[in-house]
């Protein structure tokens, strides 16, 4: 050892012990989950990151109130826009929410490997990946299960039909988790493929969009020769037409297609790959995660 | 805090990928204090700091860090553990505060102990005002004291530091290893520190584990190599050609080099015979000084049988 020089400069106290408690990885698990929630609104991060999250949130809250505001000024019967068909017509919005939060999420942590900081420390790979899938996932839920909730109660203040409006709510909020899972599920497995800056926003984005317009020509043209069944599955192809199919079949909602999915069969095929889907995109950010470690 | 006796133990220690052996019979026991690992690049240095921190799984063998067992007890020995990379793994966009107090909590830290020792630990390696800029802006030397901050923020009773010199200058290099030092001897934390340069290791290790190609080539302790072989040099006033003669009459092994001389030493008689010869020929002693005995030459000594392939 070599000799040891004289105690540094006099402001210096000195090392001192933590001697507090470590909790342990459920803690971990838990704050970084809050993390990714906060984070995804812009929470905690610079003002500029604020802008894109809640400008969006903003556009569905603000449609929210404004259809409530509707609906009591011209005394309607019913809401100009069920609660189905509100998620449904919000996906341009949820879209962009998602291809600018899912990076923020997954890939910075690829891109400046900070993954290795987080494996070399209490917290397994499963739960690093439960932290962010479900942060993500919480955050997609409170983005459109907020507007749902004030559309419910602008319709309660129109003095609508409690009766007829409480179970379609009900029903959305369910559909609104659904969706959450399967579009959190996507929106992290493309951002964790895609690390490099910009491009995760893209594919996230890309990848929806595309699909959805898929499923509107397919389904258009399936309806053109009369497939009533072709069209209905049509719905499987995108995420979004996806949750209309959980929807509609067992939680009993309507649909907004023209030609829903129907039958016990239909819909236990859409049940199926939803949760397939979900199940699958876990795997596979596992997988991801599998090598992260450099 | 209590340490245990020993710090790391591996026995057999094997990792294969694939028909690449990255570690190959490893078999370790290396105490509390600053140990340093060196090899060169491709040896198995950072494969056997993955191993130690439950991260890997061994192909074959057993190791244990803090008496816990790598391959069950992973989550409580990355809990007592710090760890900093060999590459950068710094987000450009938040500051080091945020970033540190972050880092800590994921190690388990209550948010307002997570925020009193990032300010601490910062403190300690040496960021003071920049620490609230992001770290996008900052230098490579401030980019590594930021890793080591977040390496030490839960206070470990270990830390292991992947080549902390990479990448700095010549003064920053020097700043590292006083870190280091003072991790080792003020904060009391064992460090395991790798660097494919010896030469900067002997300055602050307590120990040397030198490995190639996965296999231990050498495991020594600063004080045992010392002791084997001191030299003592030797400068007087006048020329000392008559000085050298007169020593190697003695008996002893010298080297001369220009004014001085290198003389062998073992045992006390050596010291004797020095004063003895300098005083019978009537020289004036400038100066009679041990050297630590330079461990490069276990490198070089090793390179020139054509063990380590650097």
């Amino acid at each position: 050892m070599s000799e040891t020089t004289p105690a540094g400069a006099i402001h210096d106290i000195g090392y001192r012990r933590y001697e507090g408690p470590r909790l342990g990885a459920s803690y971990i698990r838990r704050s970084l989950f809050l993390e990714t929630l906060r984070g995804s609104f812009g929470l905690g991060r610079s003002a500029r990151s604020k802008i894109m999250p809640n400008l969006m949130f903003g556009v569905l809250v603000l449609l929210a109130v404004v259809l409530g505001l509707v609906a009591g000024y011209f005394g309607m019967s019913e809401l100009p826009m069920g609660y189905e068909e509100f998620v449904f017509s919000m996906q341009v919005p949820i879209t962009i929410f998602l291809a600018s939060q899912a990076p923020v999420a997954v890939s910075r942590d690829l891109r400046f490997k900070i993954a290795p900081l987080y494996f070399s420390r209490p917290l397994s790979r499963p739960q690093y990946v439960q932290a962010r899938y479900a942060g993500m996932a919480a955050a997609l839920f409170v983005l459109t299960a907020v507007p749902l909730t004030l559309l419910l109660a602008g319709a309660l203040l129109a003095e609508l039909p409690w009766r007829e409006q409480l179970p379609d709510y009900v029903r959305s909020i369910a559909g609104a988790a659904v969706a959450a899972l399967v579009l959190a599920g996507v929106g992290l497995v493309i951002a964790a493929m895609t690390p490099r800056r910009g491009l995760g926003v893209a594919a996230v984005a890309g990848t929806l969009l595309v699909l959805s317009g898929l499923q509107g020509t397919v389904r258009a043209l399936a309806e053109e020769f009369g497939d009533a069944a072709f069209a209905g599955y049509a719905g499987l192809i995108s995420p979004f037409s996806l949750v209309d199919g959980v929807m509609a079949v067992p939680l009993g909602a309507e649909s907004v297609m023209a030609t829903p999915p129907e039958g016990f069969v239909m819909g236990a095929v859409f049940c199926a790959v939803a949760a397939l889907l979900v199940v699958g995109c876990y795997g596979s950010l596992l997988l991801r995660y599998r090598k992260a470690l450099r | 805090m209590e340490l245990p006796e020993s710090l790391i133990r591996t026995d057999a220690l094997t990792k294969r990928f694939g028909s690449v052996t990255a570690v190959e019979e490893l078999t370790l026991d290396v105490r509390p204090g600053i140990t340093g690992l060196v090899g060169a690049n491709g040896a198995g240095k950072s494969t056997l700091l993955k191993i130690l921190l439950g991260l890997l799984p061994a192909t074959a063998g057993s190791a244990s860090v803090l008496t816990l067992d790598v391959a069950t007890q992973g989550p409580a020995i990355r809990e007592r553990v710090g760890y900093m990379p060999e590459h950068d793994c710094l987000p450009p966009d938040v500051s080091a505060t945020e970033f540190v107090v972050h880092m800590a909590r994921m190690s388990g830290l209550p948010t307002t102990s997570a925020r009193e020792r990032a300010a601490d630990t910062l403190r300690h390696v040496g960021l003071y005002e920049e620490r609230y800029r992001p770290m996008g802006g900052y230098s490579t030397g401030m980019r590594q004291r930021v890793k080591l901050a977040q390496a030490l923020v839960h206070d470990p009773a270990l830390v292991l530091l992947d080549e902390p010199t990479n990448g700095l200058d010549p003064a920053g290099r020097d700043d590292m290893l006083e870190l280091i030092r003072r991790i080792g001897t003020e904060f009391g934390i064992s460090l395991i520190v790798t660097s494919h340069l010896l030469r900067e290791l002997e300055r602050v290790s307590d120990g040397i584990v030198v490995i190639d190609g996965g296999r231990l080539l050498r495991h020594s302790t600063t004080a045992s190599v010392t002791a084997e072989t001191a030299v003592v040099t030797v400068e007087v006033t006048e020329e000392p050609a008559e000085l050298h003669d007169r020593l190697v009459a003695d008996g002893l092994a010298v080297r001369r080099e220009g004014v001085l001389l290198h003389v062998e030493v073992e045992g006390h008689e050596a010291y004797d015979l020095v004063r003895d010869a300098v005083a019978d020929l009537g020289l004036g002693l400038v100066r009679l000084e041990r050297q630590r005995h330079r461990m490069t030459e276990i490198f070089t000594d090793a390179t020139a049988r054509g063990e380590v392939h650097v």
